[in-house]
């Protein structure tokens, strides 16, 4: 008995308050680690060891990705120069030029795609929680409908990127005509990143507490004044969020723009112009050219970009979780 | 402040839209827009600008049209119409890339207004389409730098790539397996290659390593050590060796006077005859200007 | 008269609303049934348990069998399984019960920009270093392109999901368990094994889940480090394990190579590799769902 309370007493320091233990001991006492005094040695040289193979462990995430990030920036810093950012990309085996270009598709790409699927995605993520939910109670039919609609975003989210790819080949390059292009790319992107959005807006709708709404419309405020004067502006940070996660999916992506962008690396003049992003320009270099300095210089490009949209997501977050207790 | 911050979405989706919807006035806007008309200069090769120039102005061709397909044929048609834009400054012409399975379609179905094939068009394909063969290319076998072999025999290669011979040892080389590379099936190359060597029965090894493209199957055997593919004479640099065949040297001068015996088209292809800045870009890429490219380029001319 | 206007703004604005998720829930079952369409053609003509048991995947000659590719796609991912599983548990525990606040205010963030980072910026690193790497070992007919290459690529990309959704679930189990614990004398590891992971179990199985979803589906990567050739994987010599040195082609990797030269029953057979894919992966994500449901009640 000496023994247990003297374990508890040094481990309470570590775990802080001890309360409430009743209501958990079920769960426990069916454990057998109430051994007699002679074994804690032994369990503790078990616990230093576990715990050295965690610390293990966690080294070895980090240290591979430093290994990779530093890899690709370490190289990749070497050729980023003035030129290479301002020069346009000249092809060929030797992947000649610089990245003007593709610098420019991708924020033709990123600001398209973002800005077919946000208005879109964010009026059906509102419509989804502000007013289906309301539904439920007298309509059957319809609120099994809205499930259905629910589990098919939730489904769409979870599907390889290919996939999005695939069907953007199908119809817009092959059955609409628009062939390899930016329109193509655009489209089948959009659908890429629409569950994204839907699904992050639903969240940021349903973190904005019920008060708020019984607030407004209290007050006189009709349902969508509410909506627009007090729910959305509240859920303004998560809404950005998902955006700026949407803009580093973009990013990121290289499966679906494989299939749908066609890979010119000339300068995109319209909407049917075919193209290629940084991502795509990376595979490309990568795979077809002997320019591998430029891929590694690209790819650090790529990096530093989604290092910046991560630093900007964990911001708003930052900003969100205040305004949520604030 | 929470209006605020919603007005800022606000701000940046109307920008977004307005950047979205005018992509075609955007470019010239952008500051980046500036070296593409230099590049356009420099990249013409400078044979064909000023020989061109006085000849086309007249015509004073305009027109917008798309070549997609074969990536044995692209760079070429890169050069080509690099060209001829710069003496036809009302033409635009976009070649994208996809293989000779995409040209072909997207010249059937109107994607492209011209498709371009690497490899000759099966029966299936040929009805309704016009065959404009600008070039001719030989197929080369290459094996990376570290393969001690200099020539095979076509016999030997297509028994190599059916998987009969897996070592180099079977064909004058050392002790080392034999890597296989090829092109997917599809590729133009590749049908190309296994129409000329492969014959009827003989297929190529399911353990062959497949790359999607001319570009990836230069840079797989230039990495990987005691590997053999083959690929259009025109992307072969310095990274690979080049086998002879049957005793013929690949190069320009053995490919087209039939000593190089792995020679295939290279063709535009278009949905009935072609018209306008079309025909008109065909004429100039089978007149003299155009032809010159093609053998400055590397590939054997058709006239 | 102000409030009649806004009445009427309420409704259109509710129509709009309305239209906009149908339009969306519209895309998203578009995208399904368009697949599903492409892919029919390659069902009936070739028949489904020919094209999903067939070993041979000969287009030209009109041979279509996914089960190289089915079989790929398992293999990478269970390689990216054992290799990324038990580095990404260890990080998940070590952030949630045994790292200082500190340490884990440096590790979560890095692990998080791991996630983020493009997997063509992997397939980079595995091409250019895994890939000559593993070819030193000395086993005849070793390219280096290999299943162990896309393995390690893979493992390293699933590492965030399953470290970070594992750290939410191990979180979440109550405290007073850990505190029970340790008030009956078990030491802080005997705690964490015998009572905090079983309870986080199920948040736990469904980041894996999450981590196998994430696995099948990538593309870009594969194509670049496995070597895409169609063949079942099969052991270089006597050492069955010198089968993690074959090469192999996914099912991702089969659509992203090939779509561009299809043409024909081609095409379909590759919207049919898309259904497979697709039929997978919703598989793998509602069993996801399932897992983290029943932790929820």
């Amino acid at each position: 008995m000496t023994t247990v309370i003297h374990t508890v007493g040094q481990t309470r320091n570590t775990s802080g308050q001890v309360k409430s233990c009743s209501t958990s001991l079920a769960h426990v006492t069916s454990s057998q680690y109430l051994r007699d005094k002679s074994n804690l040695k032994s369990r503790k040289l078990t616990q230093q060891s576990a715990f050295a193979l965690m610390w293990l462990a966690g080294s070895v995430a980090v240290a591979v990705l430093v290994a990779i990030v530093g890899y690709v920036v370490w190289l990749g810093a070497k050729v980023i120069t003035p030129d290479f950012i301002l020069q346009p990309p000249r092809g060929g085996m030797a992947g000649d030029g610089g990245i003007s270009y593709t610098l420019l598709t991708t924020f033709y790409l990123v600001v398209l795609t973002v800005g077919i699927a946000t208005p879109l995605g964010v009026a059906a993520a509102t419509y989804l929680v502000e007013y289906a939910g309301a539904i439920r109670k007298h309509r059957r039919l319809w609120s099994r409908l809205i499930g259905i609609a629910r589990l098919g975003v939730e489904t769409l989210a979870g599907v390889p990127s290919i996939i999005f790819g695939l069907f953007g080949y199908a119809l817009f390059v092959s059955a609409l005509h628009f062939g390899f292009s930016l329109l193509s790319a655009t489209l089948a992107g959009a659908c890429l990143i629409l569950p994204v959005i839907i699904r992050t807006t639903e969240e940021a709708l349903r973190a904005v507490p019920n008060s708020y709404r019984e607030g407004g419309l209290a007050l006189g405020a009709t349902k969508w004044q509410t909506i627009w004067g007090i729910v959305l502006p509240t859920a303004a940070p998560g809404i950005i969020t998902s955006i700026v996660l949407s803009v580093g999916r973009v990013l990121g992506e290289t499966a679906v723009f494989y299939v749908t962008l066609g890979g010119s690396y000339r300068m995109p003049t319209s909407i049917m112009s075919s193209g290629r992003t940084l991502a795509l320009h990376v595979f490309y270099l990568a795979t077809e050219t002997h320019a591998f300095d430029k891929a590694m210089g690209t790819a650090a490009i790529l990096v530093l970009a989604i290092i910046l949209i991560n630093l900007v997501i964990n911001l708003l977050a930052r900003r969100l979780n205040r305004m949520m207790k604030g | 402040m929470r209006r605020s911050s919603f007005w800022m979405i606000g701000i940046v989706l109307v920008l977004a839209l307005a950047v979205g919807c005018s992509p075609t006035a955007a470019p010239t806007t952008a500051p980046t827009a500036k070296p593409s008309a230099t590049t356009q200069a420099t990249a013409a090769p400078t044979a064909a600008s000023p020989t061109v120039a006085p000849t086309a102005a007249p015509t004073a061709m305009t027109g917008k049209f798309t070549a997609a397909g074969s990536t044995s044929l692209q760079p070429l048609a890169e050069t080509l119409s690099e060209a001829y834009m710069a003496a036809n400054m009302g033409v635009e012409i976009t070649i994208q890339g996809g293989g000779s399975g995409v040209g072909v379609k997207s010249a059937q179905d109107g994607t492209a207004e011209l498709g371009m094939v690497s490899r000759d068009l099966t029966d299936a394909e040929k009805p309704g389409l016009m065959v404009y063969t600008v070039a001719r290319d030989a197929v080369v076998v290459i094996v990376n730098q570290d393969v001690s072999v200099d020539g095979l025999t076509k016999a030997q290669v297509r028994d190599i790539f059916s998987g009969t011979i897996t070592n180099w040892s079977e064909v004058g080389g050392p002790d080392k397996p034999i890597t296989v590379v090829a092109r997917e099936e599809g590729s133009g190359t590749r049908t190309a290659f296994e129409d000329m060597v492969m014959g009827k029965e003989a297929v190529i090894v399911a353990n062959a390593i497949l790359q999607s493209s001319n570009g990836a199957i230069l840079n797989t055997v230039a990495s990987t050590p005691d590997s053999i593919s083959f690929l259009s004479l025109g992307y072969v640099d310095k990274t690979v060796k080049v086998l002879s065949i049957d005793g013929a040297e690949a190069n320009e001068v053995n490919a087209s006077s039939g000593k190089y015996p792995i020679v295939r088209p290279l063709s535009f292809i278009s949905k009935g005859d072609a018209t306008g800045a079309v025909k008109a870009f065909l004429d100039w890429a089978l007149g003299p200007d155009g032809q010159k490219i093609v053998a400055d380029q590397g590939y054997i001319p058709v006239k | 008269m102000a409030y009649k206007s806004a009445r009427l703004m309420d409704r259109g604005v509710k129509g709009i609303l309305l239209a906009a998720a149908f339009l969306a829930v519209a895309i998203v079952f578009t995208i399904g049934l368009f697949i599903l369409r492409q892919a029919l053609p390659a069902f009936s003509q070739i028949g489904v348990f020919r094209l999903l048991s067939g070993t041979e995947w000969r287009p030209s000659q009109s041979i279509f069998g996914l089960l190289p590719m089915i079989l790929g796609s398992l293999l990478v991912t269970l390689g990216a399984i054992v290799m990324g599983v038990p580095l990404a548990l260890g990080c998940a525990i070590l952030m949630a019960e045994i790292a200082p606040r500190s340490i884990t205010a440096v590790i979560r963030p890095a692990v998080q920009l791991l996630g983020g980072i493009p997997s063509v910026v992997f397939g980079l690193f595995g091409m250019r270093v895994l890939v000559p790497l593993i070819r030193q070992i000395p086993v005849p007919s070793n390219t280096g392109f290999s299943i162990l290459a896309a393995s390690i690529v893979l493992a390293v990309m699933i590492l965030p999901t399953i470290t970070t959704v594992s750290e939410d679930a191990i979180r979440a189990v109550s405290g007073d368990y850990r505190d029970a614990s340790l008030a009956l004398g078990a030491t802080k590891w005997q705690t964490i094994v015998g009572v905090v992971l079983p309870a986080a179990r199920s948040g736990i199985v469904a980041s894996v889940v999450l981590g196998i979803g994430r696995a099948l589906g990538e593309t870009m990567a594969m194509i670049m480090v496995i070597g895409n050739s169609v063949i079942i994987p099969q052991p270089l010599n006597d050492n069955p394990l010198t089968i993690l040195l074959s090469q192999a082609r996914t099912l991702t990797g089969n659509i992203a190579v090939e779509i561009g030269y299809s043409s024909g029953l081609q095409t379909n057979a590759l919207y049919a590799t898309g259904v497979v894919l697709f039929l997978l992966t919703i598989l793998i994500n509602s069993l996801a769902h399932a897992l983290v449901k029943e932790r929820a009640i």
